[in-house]
């Protein structure tokens, strides 16, 4: 194969092929297959309302705080666990088990004690990703050759320094890979948490749209959110490749 | 300056399942000097230089550089390791300089050392290249200057060339035996290779196994003045051949 990229696009163009030729040809109910034209219609209404970019800027508004604060918390205490063997056996066994617990599992208490506002989004979102990030820089941390660290010192390094100059770049980018496949899971738990309450987002478009059996919408919105999330995985992929040259 | 290593020794493990690795080891090194440590894998080397480098603390004995125990790792004991050592994320010059800058020099005074210390070991062309850009015996000449700039009073080289092809190796040796002569630097070389260490060093200790020990030390009188020919002199070759079925004879004796 002379140009492997073009095999994703074909790939899509593929389904998007099919799914004209099964709504065309009449075999399934446009109310359960809506055609590639009513989906593209019903995309530009919501988007000339306006619904469209609110809800989008609603999830993603939401996606950002829960993630921002997880991977800012994660990234000091995955070193700290990392890089010190007491702190690690205090607090691994501990995260290993509430990494197993499903995050869509906390929405009971999370409404019990935050209510349906923002604040239990964001906090969802938190709990759903911070484990994960916590445990992956840990293990960046933990294969950080010893030379690098062993140099240092012969060099006149200390502590925090060595953390700070010879750790964090070292880890930075799987640090940064671990936040962008952990991301997925983020934007998978906003559309989870609008779907049980929400005034506005795109899972809250989605659950609407089921209620008046509107599956051109629920369509809209599936596509939206998987375009949005692509796009966030080139956005990290792009950091990556910029920013850790030496790495690739 | 002077570093004595006095009736050192050293175990891993506890209890019964500790593990004698060095066994009353001694020797001393001298301002302007250059030894070697030659030995076979599993003798202890690397664990003689981890001790003096303060990496790791000894079961028995003293480490002294210039009377001061050694209690950890400081500027004043430098080291090369085999390999893996650069930090791949920092050009040639940076990688340099980042001992200086650890020890808050100030810039001008870095980026001074740093041209300066990439000349002496040739690579000011490649200031701005990545480790991965650069060969093997590029990349250790760039720890060596790395290791010089950070102004040690002993430079420790465990095995520096041991990763590189023949031929490379050859004219590192060169390298570092000039670099030795001219800049008066000090040094301890860890080898396994017999011949590197009879060329380079004026005192050759020669290591055992099982516990680590000293079983003899040479002192290297010869005529260095050109290496290539010192290699295939006879009186370097006997005093390789001599030491060679020395480190035989303990071999078989070990095993
Ligand atoms: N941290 C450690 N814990 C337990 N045993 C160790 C440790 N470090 C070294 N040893 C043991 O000490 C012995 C000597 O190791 P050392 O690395 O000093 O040998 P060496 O002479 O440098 O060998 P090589 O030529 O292979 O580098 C080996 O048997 C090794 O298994
Ligand atoms: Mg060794």
């Amino acid at each position: 194969m002379r140009s492997p990229w073009l095999l994703g696009p074909l790939g899509i163009i593929v389904v998007l092929l099919l799914w004209s030729l099964i709504s065309l040809s009449g075999a399934v109910d446009p109310l359960f297959l809506p055609s590639p034209p009513a989906v593209w219609q019903a995309a530009a209404t919501q988007f000339q309302e306006g619904i469209l970019v609110g809800d989008a800027l609603a999830s993603i508004q939401r996606v950002f705080f829960g993630f921002a604060l997880s991977a800012g918390l994660a990234l000091p205490l995955g070193i700290a666990m990392g890089s010190n063997p007491l702190v690690c056996r205090l607090l691994e066994p501990l995260l290993g088990l509430i990494r197993y617990m499903p995050a869509p599992a906390f929405i009971p208490l999370l409404i019990i004690y935050f209510g349906l506002g923002e604040l239990p989004k964001v906090l969802l979102i938190f709990i759903g990703t911070f484990f994960f990030n916590t445990l992956m820089i840990m293990d960046a941390v933990k294969f950080v050759p010893p030379e690098l660290i062993e140099t240092a010192l012969t060099l006149g390094g200390r502590g925090l320094p060595i953390l700070t100059r010879v750790v964090a770049p070292f880890i930075a980018p799987q640090v940064i890979d671990a936040y962008r496949i952990n991301m997925a899971s983020a934007w998978n738990l906003v559309i989870v948490a609008e779907l049980v309450a929400a005034n506005e987002g795109l899972g809250k478009r989605i659950s609407l749209a089921q209620r008046f059996l509107r599956t051109d919408e629920i369509f809209v919105g599936l596509i939206v959110i998987g375009l949005i999330g692509l796009l966030i995985d080139l956005g990290f992929r792009a950091v990556l490749r910029r920013s850790c040259r030496w790495a690739n | 300056m002077h570093l004595s290593v006095n009736g050192v020794s050293k175990s891993f493990g506890e209890g019964r399942h500790a593990k004698l690795v060095l066994d009353d080891i001694s020797f001393s090194i001298k301002s302007g000097e250059f030894v070697a440590l030659v030995g076979s894998s599993g003798s202890g080397k690397s664990t003689v230089m981890r001790l003096i480098a303060g990496l790791e603390r000894p079961s028995a004995g003293v480490i002294a550089l210039d009377g001061k125990t050694v209690r950890g790792p400081g500027s004043d004991r430098g080291m090369v390791f085999q390999k893996y050592s650069l930090y791949p994320w920092m050009t040639a010059a940076q990688n340099v300089a980042f001992g200086m800058s650890l020890q808050g020099l100030t810039k001008a005074l870095v980026r001074e050392r740093t041209g300066y210390f990439l000349e002496v070991v040739g690579l000011q062309d490649s200031a701005r290249r990545l480790p991965k850009e650069l060969s093997g015996g590029m990349q250790q000449r760039v720890a060596i200057a790395r290791a010089l700039a950070a102004d040690p009073k002993v430079v420790l080289l465990d095995e520096p060339f041991g990763a590189l092809d023949l031929q490379i190796r050859e004219s590192m040796q060169e390298f570092l035996y000039q670099l030795w002569q001219r800049s008066g630097l000090t040094a301890l070389l860890i080898t396994h290779d017999l011949e590197e260490a009879l060329l380079l060093a004026q005192r050759v200790h020669i290591m055992a196994p099982r516990p680590g020990r000293i079983v003899r030390t040479v002192e290297a009188d010869l005529d260095r003045s050109n290496l290539a020919h010192l290699r295939v002199s006879p009186p370097f070759l006997e005093l390789r051949e001599e030491l060679v079925n020395t480190l035989r004879t303990l071999d078989g004796a070990a095993s």
